[in-house]
């Protein structure tokens, strides 16, 4: 009788572990359809950069989560220690990630920076003191401004 | 464990030797120059400034629109408008004139930096003092304790910044000695400008070395520091004052 007692609960544990097993793998394969993009939560769907062949600095998974973690360790260097590496600047990250319509990274929904922002309702203050163009797109408008000026005299 | 006092002894012989002056001017590596970019600044440096007032044009002022033009300030003159270099007339009771540029004058005791209360105003390792932006909240204290008057708060927003010179409303600024320049391993604007002229009023170099041409100048002749009388020891140093 005792035997046969352990026999059931041995089976009975197997297909408690059974179902336990099919229900993770359920939701694995949940979770992996959801990355898969086509998930019925809308992603907004930024410009990748003006270079398309060039890579970010950094994974994108890891820089949709950390980029402003990077540009606050950076900026700090930068300001108190005047070390300006290009890697993590906000100035390098503009360069490539300017529209090529327009340069810049915000002033509409399609724009880099202010696409992501606006769809994930984060306030976006970078860009009241830093300009929003890439640094060649800076040159030629103020090229444009002097040309404007110089005919306005 | 115990110590091997010979070999630290041996390590700290070394440490010394490593910046030790080969000959007068020359040293086993330039401390001021060539500073890689992951590098930070360090104290070796102390980055001043030398006018001549005898060479500086009362009708010249190519230094102010040149750090208008490099910084991106609009160049208006008004109560409220950002100015960090202001060319000023000096009148004795003579009626003898001295025209000269005044501006942020890089204090060592800088007391802008004493009366901040987020730590925003401080000074670099290289004696170059500056605002961080992303700390100013906009009292203006510092303004009020600056005696050369050198700072300026930023009432409106603004547009089309320059990338090197991020500026925005709410922060006090000053001159920053043109510090992305510097750490480019260029002079300040204003310099450059003057130079251009000809009338080569401004020079530009590191106090802490000895050998540079602005120690050299100011130990050959007679300068002072304005309001020297508040011992700040500044680093923009006038001659023929």
């Amino acid at each position: 009788m005792l035997r046969f007692g352990t026999a059931r609960l041995g089976g009975r544990l197997r297909m408690t572990r059974t179902v336990a097993l099919l229900a993770l793998a359920g939701v694995a394969l949940l979770a992996f359809a959801g990355d898969g993009g086509d998930s019925r939560v809308p992603v907004p769907k930024s410009p990748i950069a003006s270079d398309a062949g060039a890579r970010c600095v950094e994974d994108t998974a890891f820089m949709r989560r950390n980029h402003m973690e990077l540009l606050k360790h950076h900026r700090d260097r930068t300001v108190h220690e005047g070390i300006r590496t290009t890697q993590h600047s906000l100035a390098n990250c503009i360069a490539c990630h300017a529209s090529k319509e327009t340069g810049r990274v915000t002033g509409s929904k399609e724009a880099f920076c202010e696409g992501c922002h606006a769809y994930a309702a984060v306030k976006l203050d970078c860009f009241e003191c830093h300009t929003d163009k890439a640094k060649a797109a800076v040159t030629a408008s103020a090229a444009a401004t002097a040309a404007s000026d110089g005919a306005g005299q | 464990m115990s110590v091997d006092r010979g070999r630290r002894q041996i390590l700290a012989w070394g440490a010394a030797m490593a910046g030790v002056t080969i000959a007068p001017g020359i040293t086993l590596f330039d401390l001021a120059h060539g500073r890689p970019p992951a590098e930070g600044v360090s104290n070796n440096v102390r980055w001043g400034m030398l006018v001549d007032v005898n060479a500086c044009a009362s009708d010249c002022d190519a230094c102010v629109v040149a750090c208008d033009k490099e910084n991106g300030l609009s160049g208006a003159k008004t109560a409220t408008s950002a100015q960090w270099i202001r060319k000023i007339e000096l009148t004795a009771p003579s009626g003898q004139t001295r025209s000269l540029p005044m501006m942020c004058q890089h204090c060592a005791d800088p007391p802008c930096v004493d009366v901040c209360p987020t730590g925003a105003s401080f000074k670099r390792a290289d004696g170059i003092v500056l605002v961080d932006r992303h700390t100013c909240i906009g009292c203006r204290y510092c303004m009020m304790a600056c005696p050369y008057k050198a700072r300026s708060f930023v009432h409106e927003p603004l547009t089309d910044q320059k990338t090197d010179v991020p500026r925005g409303k709410g922060c006090v600024e000053s001159c920053t000695l043109c510090v992305h320049r510097i750490d480019r391993d260029q002079i300040p604007a204003c310099v450059e400008a003057c130079a251009a002229t000809g009338h080569k009023a401004l020079l530009f170099g590191n106090l802490n070395d000895p050998s540079s041409e602005i120690s050299r100048r100011i130990a050959a002749v007679a300068t002072v520091q304005v309001r020297a009388d508040l011992r700040l020891d500044t680093g923009v140093r006038y001659q023929g004052l």
